[in-house]
């Protein structure tokens, strides 16, 4: 077991979205729910994030500025992706400029559907993501210190 | 230095982040309840520096790192000579030293977002200095000395001849401490400031030592409100403590309780304070001598 880490930092990225998954986001991290009791903090910078939270499905406009967000994310990092638009593409799928789900651009770990994605639905995610967070800090501290120096 | 100063210095070395975090865990804690949440738990500080400790570090410029080392050395340095009893003024100088390089380093990096929070750090220092310098003075007026251990050994609370003065330094507390209204350069958990202000661009092991040293910052601000109240005789030191809490509960219910204001109004609304009760006290102090 390595060392505890109960603080994933979230990013919150709205791509196409209607905005219903987004105002459900907000109000997981408002008093009502309150995911800080987790440690989870919203953050707006990439540079801090270990949770990159994408609404929406991903457009020709949109895919660049996905990609440069998960890169500019440091390791070790998960994303989820809320709503069935970010799963999937959703109702927006077979629109001619919609690409899909997140998952067409960056490697997503945690879904979660539904259109709008609860708030229950959603903290169930984070919660999800803030155990495979904890799970990739271990398998990173165990690489740093078997490479360190090489 | 005598052995007195060697275990003072020794422990706020180590003592200090450990009470800057567990503060900040409260801060945080009692915030929530005001909100009526849960909040997170007390020792969440730590569980953040730890994961950032361990994150892998993206710096635009590897100057950004140095630059934050040498902020840390200096507020460490600042807070050694305060609670060693050095000279007061020179710990106040050796302060705007470091918080010089907190703005280089966020400004080394070139990104507008915390070019902009560097900026503002630099509207804050001019903000709060005058209070700061000025309360540096009327220590001196009410006893005589700059040095901090002869202040500490004098027979009367300097409190008593300068509430202005601890007027004045309370309420620039809320800048350094980076509460709102004023948290212009960045700041504190939950709030938002253009993406992060002055650490937007500073990830994982460099937002990791700046965390630190907001600890040793603060702890040795608080360090100074106590200096108010501490006397030669015993029963003011448990006073001094009941008026640090006092006086960080303060700046949390004005944090939860404000919105941000604009620079202007800032620098505006702190110089009159700082007139008026600390310039006040000072003519007073003046006439009296």
């Amino acid at each position: 077991m390595g060392k505890v880490k109960r603080s994933p930092w979230l990013l919150h990225y709205d791509g196409s979205s209607c905005n219903g998954c987004d105002i459900e986001v907000l109000a997981s991290l408002t008093p009502v729910y309150d995911a800080e009791r987790f440690g989870v903090e919203n953050t707006g910078d990439p540079m801090q994030a270990d949770i990159l939270l994408i609404t929406g499905g991903i457009n020709e406009q949109n895919a660049p500025v996905v990609k440069q967000l998960y890169d500019q994310m440091p390791r070790p990092k998960v994303v989820v992706a809320v709503g069935i638009c970010a799963c999937t593409g959703g109702v927006f799928k077979d629109c001619y400029n919609i690409l899909g789900g997140a998952d067409k651009v960056i490697p997503v770990d945690i879904y979660v559907p539904g259109c709008a994605a609860r708030p229950q639905s959603i903290i169930d995610g984070i919660i999800k993501a803030r155990d495979l967070f904890q799970k990739r800090s271990d398998e990173h501290d165990e690489y740093e210190r078997t490479h360190r120096g090489k | 230095m005598t052995a007195k100063q060697i275990i003072f210095v020794i422990l706020y070395i180590v003592l200090a982040p450990l009470i800057g975090g567990f503060l900040e865990g409260c801060d945080r804690k009692i915030s929530a309840r005001m909100q009526r949440r849960v909040g997170p738990p007390i020792l969440q500080p730590f569980y953040d520096v730890q994961k950032l400790l361990n994150k892998q570090t993206i710096a635009v410029r590897k100057a950004q790192g140095v630059y934050l080392i040498i902020y840390l050395i200096l507020m460490v340095f600042t807070g050694c000579m305060f609670f060693a009893g050095t000279d007061m003024l020179m710990c106040f100088f050796v302060l705007s030293t470091a918080a010089t390089f907190l703005y280089f380093a966020a400004v080394v990096t070139n990104s507008p977002y915390s070019t902009i929070g560097g900026q503002r750090e630099l509207i804050q220092m001019m903000t709060y200095e005058p209070a700061v310098l000025l309360t540096c003075v009327g220590f001196y007026l009410a006893n005589g000395t700059f040095e901090v251990d002869h202040i500490v050994s004098t027979g009367k609370s300097s409190i008593i001849y300068l509430p202005g003065f601890f007027i004045a330094f309370v309420f620039i507390l809320t800048i350094k401490m980076r509460k709102s209204p004023f948290d212009e350069s960045g700041s504190h958990h939950p709030h938002q400031e253009l993406v992060k202000g002055i650490t937007t661009e500073m990830g994982a092991r460099n937002l990791a030592i700046y965390t630190i040293t907001e600890w040793y910052e603060n702890v040795f601000l608080l360090g100074v409100v106590g200096l108010f109240i501490i006397n030669r005789h015993a029963w003011s030191i448990p006073l001094a403590l009941l008026v640090i809490l006092a006086v960080y509960f303060l700046e949390i219910v004005i944090d939860n309780s404000s919105a941000r204001v604009r620079w202007q109004t800032m620098l505006r609304i702190t110089w009159a304070v700082t007139l008026l009760s600390a310039g006040v006290n000072t003519m007073i102090l003046m006439l009296i001598h």
